[in-house]
Parts: structure tokens; sequence; C-alpha cells
């Protein structure tokens, strides 16, 4: 019997900042203190506020520490675990009011707005204990759907509660399901897409690593919908600590016969395996994916047939994302209606961003669908630090676009975000501030799908490779406004004709940039100049002579020799030498050098 | 797992550990004074106690939990619990012993134990 349960975050965030060894000192100095008996340590999923990371909560209380170091760990157990008195210089500042109570953390500004769905479980339970998932209601809406309803009913529920894919497309889950339901086969498949690749999303992962078994009870629902007896599960080696939580969790699942033979009691069965992908983009298309869990080079063919009718090993196949099989059980437990009656017309409960870019809060966070971008970036996200300004957010990442400053109060929602010409993708959200330029920016994305195009077909192969050499031009400052022009013709031409989504979608971030940032293009390509000061080719350093004072710091540190001046006397750059590293202008400290 | 039975008893055997991580929502508070004065006259033991007797009784929505010293030093172990709709009530000297009758007369029956309470002093 415990009475007290710390918390710590074993996500891959935490865990980068030493979370493993925290755990550790806490187990050691729990058993040094004689709380062995009372107080136990649990490695849990990620809590959302990766940026705050090593988080610990320790429960009844809830109290929520943050940036916990090891050497923190001693004074936490004495005080806290031992005497009662939670240490409020090491909690979450949020969380402590101005006369030194402690809130809850529901209270605070990154966590009131949120509604947590998919992430429920995630940094409440121990996601390698299968009996902890069951605690919380685990695998009660297997066990519904297997004694109290028929796949038809099952299906009907999923479509009422107008769940989407979320992977990105937003196709209606219940309506894939039906799809593949209606084909008669000899052999069914349910896959689920864990192959996230997008710059700077980590939902899917995180929800595997916090909570693994809810995958596995829906994947299960799902086989029971369509008639399936096999799934899959195709995730990516570059996320270990997920594969291994996953695994742990599919082997607890067999063991309680959960996965397997007549599951309940009934003429049910269903097994699952993992299988890895090395990490190819383009293996998060459905085809491409299939493809590669075959065997065989993961590369897209066309559709139709649509998996639906021939998938994996050419039979009736659903393929859903981690986030949409997140939700299934939820909705089974308490109803279509439940589900339907959060988020948008058209896009019901919820969505999980991972918030990253030029942000105070970088994490996971959850919203109803339908909150304003506002809302996501200064309350939630805590605002730009250093004081900068929004400028746009990108999401969909390298398939979606960006979203101006004059349109953040615009409501998120799958078709909200395609009118004005972005996608919600699987959920990466990247803010982006005065300093950032959107050509670049157009140039890193086009850059991450010239790299990940698989190369089957033309247009995506050559034409991404063109279109981002015409933007090599711009940011060289050597383009001329008929390329803006050669820019649109070729993006559209790209979109139209690419075999899969990853093409189809690559050109994206450069006409949204265009569309919203023309004038940033017209600058680079006019004047030679780069707005935010990125682009290197455009940039050029000087030293103000009235501000330099002579220190000689500048032209200790230039790498390239390109500053000469005496002591005591102002210095100059030599431009043909300087190669624009910026080193001198961070060490100047008269904020005598500027770019420009 | 071959019925809705056999689950169900996995999670009510679970269910102390997901009353003790959500009852920070809940309203009953059980506070321990757990300062040098309280643990030297044996708060530690009472509560211990306590937790087992609300999970051997399976209450939820009931916090257990610490605080430093109350300033009544030569009453300890002080015991406050707080109950929704109810003023505080301040249990002193208690022992491992006398934490029965508190739950089943007070947490549960809505009624304090008087002659252990500050009052009775």
């Amino acid at each position: 019997m415990y009475r007290s349960h710390v918390m710590v975050c074993g996500g891959t965030g935490c865990t980068s900042s030493n979370s493993d060894k925290i755990a550790q000192a806490f187990e050691d100095e729990i058993l040094a203190t004689g709380l062995q008996d009372e107080v136990k340590v649990i490695r849990t999923g990620c809590f959302g506020l990766c940026a705050l990371g090593p988080i610990v909560v320790i429960y009844p209380e809830g109290s929520f520490y943050s940036m916990v170091k090891e050497e923190n760990v001693k004074e936490i157990v004495d005080e806290h675990l031992l005497k009662g008195r939670p240490v409020t210089r090491l909690l979450y500042d949020e969380t402590v009011a101005e006369d030194n109570t402690i809130k809850s953390l529901d209270d605070t500004a990154f966590y009131k707005k949120q509604l947590r769905i998919a992430l429920r479980n995630c940094g409440v339970i121990n996601p390698e204990n299968i009996d902890e998932y069951i605690a919380f209601d685990g695998y009660a809406a297997l066990g519904k759907v297997l004694t109290e309803m028929t796949p038809d009913e099952v299906i009907q529920t999923i479509l009422d509660s107008g769940l989407r894919g979320r992977g990105g497309a937003g196709f209606p889950t219940g309506l894939k399901w039906k799809f593949a339901a209606g084909n008669k086969a000899d052999q069914k498949y349910v896959c689920c897409n864990a192959d996230e690749g997008d710059p700077g999303a980590f939902m899917d992962r995180s929800i595997l690593e916090g909570d693994p078994h809810v995958v596995i009870e829906a994947m299960a629902i799902a086989a029971y919908a369509i008639g399936a007896s096999q799934g899959y599960v195709y995730i990516r080696a570059e996320y270990p600590i997920a594969v291994q939580r996953l695994t742990i969790a599919i082997n607890q699942a067999r063991e309680y016969g959960l996965l397997g033979k007549n599951i309940f009691g009934t003429d049910f069965s269903f097994d699952l395996d993992i299988k890895l992908g090395a990490g190819a983009f383009v293996c998060g298309e459905e085809t491409a994916l299939m493809t590669s869990i075959e065997g065989k080079r993961g590369e897209p063919r066309p559709r139709p047939p649509f998996p639906a009718v021939k998938g994996l090993f050419a039979r009736p196949t659903i393929l859903n994302n981690v986030e949409t099989y997140a939700n299934v059980p939820q909705i089974i437990l308490k109803g279509a209606d439940w589900f339907a009656s959060m988020g948008t017309e058209k896009s019901k409960g919820t969505k999980v961003f991972a918030l990253g870019g030029k942000i105070k809060n970088t994490g996971l966070v959850e919203i109803p669908m339908g909150t304003t971008l506002r809302t996501i970036v200064e309350e939630i996200g805590g605002g730009i630090p250093n004081g900068k300004k929004f400028k746009a957010a990108q999401t969909g990442g390298p398939s979606g676009g960006c979203i101006p400053a004059s349109l953040i109060d615009t409501p998120i929602d799958y078709d909200n975000l395609i009118a004005i010409g972005s996608m919600m993708g699987s959920g990466g959200l990247i803010v982006m501030d005065e300093d950032t330029c959107m050509v670049d920016i157009a140039k890193f994305f086009l850059e991450f799908t010239v790299d990940e195009s698989c190369g089957k077909c033309t247009p995506c192969r050559v034409g991404t490779k063109r279109l981002l050499e015409l933007l090599n031009k711009i940011t060289d400052g050597k383009g001329t406004m008929e390329d803006l022009d050669k820019i649109e013709e070729l993006a559209e031409f790209i979109k139209a004709n690419s075999l899969c989504g990853l093409g189809q979608t690559a050109p994206n971030p450069v006409l949204s940039t265009m569309r919203y940032f023309r004038d940033e293009y017209v600058e680079h390509i006019v004047n030679k100049r780069c707005p935010a000061g990125v682009c290197k080719a455009l940039l050029n350093y000087k030293i103000d002579p009235v501000k330099c004072k002579g220190c000689t710091l500048c032209a200790r540190t230039c790498p390239a020799g390109a500053i000469s001046g005496t002591v005591r006397q102002p210095h100059s750059i030599d431009t043909t030498k300087c190669v624009k590293c910026g080193a001198c202008v961070e060490k100047c400290k008269f904020g005598a050098i500027s770019k420009g | 797992m071959k019925s809705l039975q056999e689950l169900a008893a996995i999670r009510d055997r679970m269910k102390q550990t997901v009353n003790t991580r959500e009852a920070a929502h809940d309203t009953t508070r059980i506070v321990v004074g757990m300062a040098t004065c309280g643990i030297a006259a044996g708060a530690r033991p009472v509560l211990n106690a306590f937790t087992e007797e609300i999970a051997r009784r399976e209450l939820s929505g009931v916090l257990v939990t610490q605080t430093g010293c109350i300033g009544l030093c030569q009453y300890e172990p002080i015991v406050e619990v707080t109950m929704p709709g109810q003023d505080k009530v301040t249990y002193v000297k208690m022992t491992p012993d006398k934490v029965a009758r508190v739950v089943s007369e007070h947490i549960i029956g809505g009624k304090p134990v008087a002659e252990y309470t500050i009052g009775a002093r």
C-alpha cells in the first residue's frame, strides 16, 4: 500500500535530460530514508510540458516539480515525502501563487485550455504495467464491444462520433472502417501508422511511450469491426523507447489473453505484430507503408485500388494513425454523442499538437478542435521568448503551410486550415518570430522533401529538385521576378501530377509562404535584401565606427580573419573575406556590429 | 482474459492506485502534521494507518497527505480533517489505534469523534 506516488517523466524529451538518473536517485533516496513501503516511484509517459523537463509529479498532492536535477532529489525526499512540505522553490512557478500557496496544475495557463482525451493517460499511468491501464478503464471498451455490440454498431458509433483521421488528411475514420468491413475476404488486416516523420512532430511517439495499451485496445476494436484477425504497427526504429514500451505492452496483453484466441471468451481472435521502419518519410504514406510491411522497398503505388479493397498482401486493410486510435476506446465507452459534442461542425473532438519553434512552452498540447491559434501561441504556449513578435506558424510540416499573424484568430480545424492554404497534418506546430525568413523556411521544408522523395515518379523526383534550385537562386540574390511565376507554375504541376501525398503536398510550404509573404520574396529579388537577416548571401556585416571601442575581441573571434584594426581604434570588416557566420556580433559587447 | 469479471477484478484491485492519483481533485482531506515534532511523537504510523484504512474500505475521493508543524507541538501527532461543507476538525495525540474509529465515524459517518479532538482537552 503506497500513500504517495512519485511520477517521473520517462518520455523521450525528459529522458534526454537525464530523467532516468533522477528516477534512480529517487529510488535510492527513498530506500535510504526507509520510505520504500510508503512511496512508489513510477516512470511515466510525457506530461506535455517538455520545455520544463525533467518533470516529476508527486501524488496525492499533485505537486509538479520542473527542471529537476539529481542534486534536488534528496531535498524533495527529505522535505516533501518525509515531512510533507512541498519544496515550493523547485515547483513549476506557474503552480505557486503569490502567497506561496500551491495551485492545481489544471489552473495553469499551459493546462487550463487543454482537453486531454488521446493523451489522458500520458503522465498518469505506468506505461509498462497493464494493470494500471486497466485501473483507468483500460480494455473496458474492448470488453464492451465484444460482448455487447455487433461490428456494424461499432462502425456506426465511430461514424456518428465524427472522428476523422489524425494523421493529417482527415478522412472520416468510420467510413474507412465501413468500406473495409464491406469487402469479403479470407483475411483482412488492421494497421497502425506510427511512422511519424514530419520535422518537429512527436505526438504519436508520446502516445506510444505514455499509453501503449490504448493503441492495442483500439486496434483490436477496429479488427472486430472490420473482421480482421491480424494487425501490424508500423513504427520507425528511431523511436526506441516507444518500440520498447509497445513490445512490453503487446506481450502483457498476450499474457492476459487480450490479444490471441477467443478474447473475453468470444470467438473473436486477434494478434498484433510490430514492423520497424527505417525512417523513410514516404513510408508514412499508406500504400508505401504497406509495401514496406510486405518486405519490399517502401514506395507508393497508385490508388485505386484503395487499401480497404486491396491493401496489405492484397487483402482489405485499414490503416489509422496512432492518435486516431487513441480516441477510439473513449468513444466506445462514453458514446458518439459525447465525442461529437466537442469541436467544430465538421471536426469533432480534440487534436494533439507538438508545439515547437520560437515559443516559451515547447511541448505537447491537446486542444478541442476550433481553438484559435492565438490561444495556443499566447496562452498555452506562453508567447514568444525575448519579446519578439509572432510572425507565422507552420502546421502540417513539409506538407502543410504557414498561418500568418493576420490569421491568428482562425479557429483550428481541418477545413479552416485547408481554406487558408495550410493543412492539419499530423500535428507539428512550429512557431516563427520576426527573425525567421519565410523564403528560408520554404527552402528548409523543400530540402526535406527533396531528400525524402522516393524517386518513383518524375514530378516529385525532378520537380521538387528544380523548385529548390529556383528558391536557392532567390536566396543567393540571383532571382528574377519571372522566377516567381515559374515557381508557381512548377508547384501547381507537381501538386497535380505526383503519385502520392508526399509529392502532391511538397510545394505547399512554398505556395503558402508566397501567398502571405510575397513581399519578402520580392525584397530578396529586387533589393537583394533578406528582411529577417537570415539568407547569408544577402547579408553584409558592418561595424559602427562610433560605437566601436577597438577592444579587438571581434578580430580575434573572426574565423576568416576578415576584421582588421588597431587597439582602441574603430575596426572594419573586409566583406570579400567575411563568411557571415555572425560570431563577431555575438562577441561584441558594445552592439557595434550590425547585419543588414 | 476469459470474461469481463476478470477485467473488473483487476480494476478493483488497482483502485487504490487510481485514488491516490485522482485524490488531488477531490475534497475530503486528511492532513497529518509531519514536522520533526510530529514525526518524533509517532506521526508516521498514524499516517500509514490512515492510508491503509482508506484503502481497506475502498474509499475514493479522500486525500491523505502531510503538512509541516501545525504549532501545537505538545499535542502531536495532530491530524486535521477537512470535509466538504464542514469546519476543519483537529484531532490531537493520535495513535494508529484511533484511526479506524475516525475513518468509520467521521470520514464515512460524517460525525467527528469528539473525544479525540482538541476541544476535548
